[in-house]
């Protein structure tokens, strides 16, 4: 079984403070940590579950620059076999539409059954990447994905609706399949894996490598235009309580209990 | 010119709150456009739905058919490309939900349509659309525009307002179904329903909600503690769950359960909309996490900014002191 797995290096900003830069399109990311988007990391543990479960090799494929590299290895680390990366400032990765046709560029005419991707990049929120990219391959796809079970030229899925309820659709292969979180548990890169995915593959390639027009993925083709970043206004209600950790905790569980919630 | 169309979405006979969420937004938008909000629903034998969406649109379009009696994306984007393409609307808004995002993506691509994710308000500008859309877990908000020419295709982001009450009573029509047969390489099998465990969280009357913040396994004996104090059922945010530290039916939010218990105390949960969506509703909100910007603190009553690990065993001491 062939994979292609699609990886994303986001910034953690869970607990970050966020500030819009001096262009009003972009934000400060100087004191942000960045590792691979956390749906992604899953997709590659699923994918390697899958390699070591029917055989066969997967490929990374991530667009970025070359800070996403040691991201790259610990994915080869944990047993991805060799990693494109597209590395061209040219694509604009406001639109998630533009970014599906560069992936697919990459990977379009090779051999496949299965390409996975995370259902959502944490730092744009979009969920659109999977799906758009399936339609550019012309292959069947499923989204939010927690279960993948791959039979002989089709995949049983079952995609996670609201309120905890599973769709379970079966598909031809090849198809693209859109990985929730939970799904696995991802492994840590074990240290043998680590001095091995020194020596794997790992492909830098531009635009024209792929045989795509730059302007035809950059921001000026874009059908949509982000126009400006601003912090919401957060409208709390919330009565905030001051002081030390232990005076608040005390404070907090007076109110509580005096106030008869408890 | 200028309709806001809608798709309607339904799953195992019943019609889902994003989409008359969906129609009253249509509404305000079509009402500055000088366009029609319309309503297409796919599916087979549901004339109670398209009755119901007539109240809140000038026409329902209805495809009755049984090869639409469940959600296909495939089957979906069939129906959908032309019917877009026939009547050219302004606008078209599909829910930002698991149907949604499974759909919208692809039909985008295949028409060649600008194409906006997880919209949480439509503002006009000098005649011009401009969706609103979050970036870092909400922590930032983006104005976007379209571009080129319309049908733009948007998805729409679930509870990010309250459906109106009916005030339409739009037309029904019928639409010939565009599928000949089946679609093959896509197959809905069957739903499967939610784990249940042992404790029914929608019943409790407190929470002790856990999240990312507790960071590992082993710290969820403070929590355990802190709710055996307050006599609360523990539950927690997806990541939570993700991580193996609770069960799935402990799980609130959009893909878990929906609560309203007295008192919900949500320790080291940033509050991703996916799980504000699930808890909102609870009486009394308290919230504990370092981070000052958490949207958390945006739907809670009471909060403290500090670490956790200081405040929790400190609030169980003073609360077993209080409740002697």
């Amino acid at each position: 079984m062939n994979i292609f797995v699609c990886i994303k290096r986001v910034p953690d900003t869970s607990e970050a403070i966020v500030k819009v830069d001096d262009t009003g399109r972009g934000v400060d990311s100087s004191k942000f940590s960045f590792d691979i988007n956390e749906s992604d990391n899953y997709a590659v543990e699923e994918a390697v579950l899958l390699k070591e479960a029917k055989g066969g090799n997967v490929q990374i494929v991530c667009a970025g620059t070359q800070d996403a590299d040691m991201m790259i290895r610990m994915a080869l680390a944990k047993g991805c076999d060799s990693a494109i990366r597209i590395d061209d400032p040219r694509i604009n990765e406001v639109d998630p539409l533009q970014v599906a046709k560069v992936l697919a560029a990459a990977i379009k005419g090779k051999e496949f059954d299965l390409v996975l991707t995370g259902c959502m990049a944490s730092d744009d929120g979009n969920m659109a990447v999977g799906v758009a990219l399936a339609e550019e391959l012309g292959v069947p796809h499923a989204a939010m994905v927690k279960k993948v079970e791959a039979g002989d030229g089709k995949v049983k899925v079952y995609r996670e609706l609201e309120g905890g309820i599973s769709e379970v659709v079966e598909m031809d292969l090849p198809a693209v399949i859109t990985i929730q979180t939970g799904i696995n548990e991802p492994r840590y890169a074990p240290i043998k894996g680590i001095r091995l995915a020194q020596k794997k593959e790992l492909t830098v390639l531009k635009l024209e490598d792929l045989g795509v027009a730059p302007e035809e993925v950059s921001e000026a083709a874009s059908l949509i235009a982000l126009e400006n970043f601003y912090i919401p206004e957060v409208e709390s209600k919330a009565e905030i309580l001051e002081g030390e950790p232990e005076e608040k905790a005390a404070l907090l569980a007076e109110k509580l209990v005096k106030g008869g919630l408890l | 010119m200028g309709n806001v169309f809608v798709l309607a979405e339904h799953r195992q006979g019943e019609l889902r709150d994003i989409t008359l969420e969906m129609l009253t937004k249509a509404a305000a938008v079509a009402w500055q456009t000088g366009g029609e909000v319309v309503a297409v629903l796919l599916g087979s034998g549901v004339d109670a739905f398209a009755e119901k969406l007539r109240g809140y649109a000038d026409r329902v379009l209805y495809v009755d058919d049984p090869l639409f009696a469940d959600y296909n994306s495939e089957k979906y984007q069939k129906a959908l490309a032309p019917l877009i393409q026939e009547h050219k609307p302004e606008l078209f808004m599909i829910g930002h939900t698991t149907q949604g995002v499974d759909l919208a993506p692809a039909l985008a691509v295949e028409l060649k349509l600008p194409f906006i994710s997880d919209v949480i308000e439509i503002n006009l500008v000098d005649g011009k659309l401009k969706p609103v859309r979050q970036f870092y877990q909400g922590k930032v908000n983006a104005n976007f525009s379209f571009k080129g020419e319309p049908p733009y295709l948007l998805t729409f982001r679930e509870a990010s307002l309250e459906a109106g009450e009916p005030n339409k009573s739009g037309s029904i029509e019928k639409v010939a179904s565009p599928l000949q047969e089946d679609i093959a390489y896509r197959r809905f099998v069957e739903y499967v329903a939610a784990e249940v465990g042992d404790v029914d969280i929608t019943q409790s009357e407190i929470l002790v909600a856990v999240g990312r913040g507790i960071k590992e396994e082993k710290n969820m004996p403070l929590i355990e503690e802190l709710a055996k104090a307050m006599k609360a059922d523990i539950c927690g945010s997806r990541a939570a769950i993700d991580a193996g530290w609770l069960g799935h039916d402990r799980q609130v939010g959009t893909s878990g359960k929906t609560v309203k218990p007295k008192l919900y105390v949500a320790i080291g949960i940033s509050g991703a909309f996916q799980h504000l969506a699930g808890m909102k509703g609870a009486k009394t909100i308290v919230a504990i996490n370092k981070d000052p910007d958490a949207p958390i603190f945006s739907v809670a009553d009471l909060g403290i900014v500090d670490d956790l690990f200081k405040v929790v065993p400190k609030l169980t001491e003073k609360l077993k002191e209080l409740k002697g």
